[in-house]
């Protein structure tokens, strides 16, 4: 393999900074890698001798992975969905615009669950993604195209949007760096609505230094986000080796208590907290009593509020439009109905199903207004623990990477995959994932890698990537998907 | 729990046209997921109030300054029926 390939994308920067690696050697081969991904972590990919934007940018030229989520200037956006099949948008996201004018060229596009409704990747419109670790799994979702392109050195670093683990649980489940910042933190202009409340857009990378190049050039305050505030402050790289005087709180709901978490998950969290500890921190149990209710909460929440942003894909205005009726009294009903049923996959539609009743008359109080009531609880819980601990940690996903088909029929059972990580994004605050070791998954099967999931409180990214840095030091994971 | 008349009424509310046999799994799936969701009850969520976003912030304004806005062509090339200037749609007459 190309050793350039192994380089973090720092380190990548500090090569070209120094004449050492010219940015479209770099560009050309990702583009090469790209154009081998076996994976179907790939949707659109530039290919090689892409524009350059020149290496006085902040960024000189670096290829990045950009999740289909985000609208990119004439190329075909689809959020996985086959609704919107040879959509090319007529504007560019705000963080992609970003990432471009500092100096990144877009790579491609990566797959990705249907409007980033998934924990497998399995509901995309394209086919599902495959987990470089085995081919025979899972990458997690609904980032699951980017978390793969980076695993496998096709990308060297990507985006994708958390809506309740879409980033942290396929980072987890590749063995990558994921962050979901705080909400507000980076402008949603551009970034397919699903539930707009929780979506977040955030960098996957390979090491927590990447992670914060990225989230720096994306931050701030965008006048076409109206919720987009920006960190006060901007983000500081990381350079913390210590966690002296820190206080780490480890909510049991989230972890030895969490539904369905396997023992090889539980082994690997348990003697990172060992490290933790031995950074010098103070580490404690402490109780997040409501989060056991954060994946019933969520999945009112989040479909009732798809349910109203996926009312725009009627075959009017962009996507596709399924043939006329038959009945031509009722055309026009009739047409919206059987272009949503052409367009949409089966997921998505039972989230539209899901969102539509909790909103409808009669239901609205018992299922949404309880819903906003639990995430006020969900969100007090966090502001409690945080009055006693800088941070709190849990594992990333309570299993690691499951067997394709293995959830697929079972609803309810994907949904738990994100268990762990939905509770942040219903209280907004920011949380990464890093990988902490490797475990055999329950049944067996080589192993496979495992999260660890750090949250802290809203806009305090800088602390929380200093926090990251360190424990990824002391852990010091070096193991990759082609290498084991 | 969620029946299949439910299911047909808000499929109609949704603009979704489903199949029989969608009909019969959906009753199904939406049943288990909602019996999940109900755990919720358990609580005691009396006076606590709801959250519908989570950073607090009030009337974001800007300036009330005129700019251009898309070209009518350009936003017209994605449609799937464009004509005379305008999206086409099937008649909405019933």
């Amino acid at each position: 393999m190309n050793d350039v390939l192994e380089l973090t994308v720092g380190q990548a920067l500090e090569r070209i900074g120094a004449g050492e690696l010219s940015s479209d050697e770099y560009f050309d081969v990702y583009a090469e890698a790209a154009a081998g991904d076996e994976l179907g972590a790939y949707l659109w990919r530039a290919g090689q001798g892409s524009p350059n934007g020149g290496s006085d940018t902040p960024l000189r030229g670096v290829p990045i992975a950009v999740k289909d989520i985000f609208c990119t200037e004439g190329i075909e956006t689809t959020a996985g969905s086959r609704i919107l099949e040879g959509y090319r948008p007529p504007y560019t996201a705000t963080a992609v615009r970003r990432l471009k004018e500092a100096g990144a060229r877009v790579l491609g596009k990566t797959n990705m669950d249907e409007f980033a409704m998934g924990s497998s990747n399995e509901n995309s419109g394209y086919g599902p993604v495959r987990n470089p670790w085995d081919p025979e799994r899972v990458p997690g979702g609904s980032s699951g195209g980017s978390a793969a392109a980076v695993a496998a050195r096709m990308a060297p670093w990507a985006i994708g949007t958390d809506t309740g683990g879409s980033i942290r649980q396929p980072a987890s489940l590749c063995g990558v760096v994921g962050m979901k910042p705080t909400y507000g933190a980076i402008s949603r202009y551009g970034m397919i609505a699903f539930a707009s409340s929780l979506d977040q857009c955030g960098p996957l990378t390979r090491d927590v230094t990447d992670a914060a190049i990225l989230l720096r050039a994306m931050e701030g305050r965008d006048p076409c986000d109206s919720t987009s505030v920006g960190i006060d402050g901007g983000i500081q790289l990381p350079s913390r080796t210590d966690l002296k005087g820190l206080r780490f709180g480890v909510p049991r709901e989230l972890s030895a208590d969490a539904e369905g978490v396997e023992p090889g998950v539980m082994q690997v969290f348990d003697r990172t907290l060992d490290l933790i500890k031995d950074l010098g921190a103070e580490v404690d149990e402490c109780e997040l009593p409501h989060s056991r209710h954060g994946i019933a909460a969520y999945y009112v929440l989040a479909p009732a509020e798809a349910s109203a942003n996926l009312a725009r894909y009627d075959g009017v205005r962009y996507g596709r439009r399924a043939g006329r009726s038959e009945e031509p009294e009722t055309a026009l009903v009739s047409m919206y109905e059987r272009t949503r049923a052409k367009g949409f996959g089966a997921e998505v539609k039972r989230r539209i199903m899901l969102g539509t009743y909790a909103l409808s008359s009669g239901y609205y109080e018992a299922y949404y207004g309880r819903a906003q009531r639990v995430r006020t609880k969900i969100a007090q819980d966090f502001a409690t623990a945080f009055e006693r601990y800088d941070y709190l940690v849990t594992p990333t996903s309570p299993t690691v990477a499951f067997e394709i088909g293995a959830r697929a029929e079972n609803p309810l059972a994907m949904y738990m995959s994100d268990y762990c990580t939905v509770p942040m994004p219903i209280a907004g605050i920011p949380a990464i994932s890093i990988p902490a070791g490797l475990a055999q998954p329950d049944g067996g099967g080589p192993d496979l890698p495992v999260g660890l999931q750090i949250t802290s409180p809203a806009f305090t990214e800088s602390g929380l990537l200093d926090a990251a840095f360190a424990i990824e030091g002391a852990i010091g994971f070096d193991a990759s998907p082609g290498a084991s | 729990m969620i029946d299949r008349d439910q299911v047909l009424h808000v499929a109609r509310l949704a603009r979704l046209e489903l199949t029989e046999e969608e009909l019969e799994r959906m009753a199904g799936e939406l049943s288990t997921i909602l019996d999940h969701v109900e755990q919720m009850n358990e609580l005691d969520l009396d006076g606590v109030e709801p959250t519908s976003h989570v950073v607090e912030l009030e009337n974001v304004l800007r300036a009330d300054e005129p700019r251009p806005s898309w070209p009518r062509e350009r936003m017209l090339e994605a449609a799937p029926d464009p004509d005379e200037g305008a999206f086409r749609v099937p008649s909405p007459q019933a």
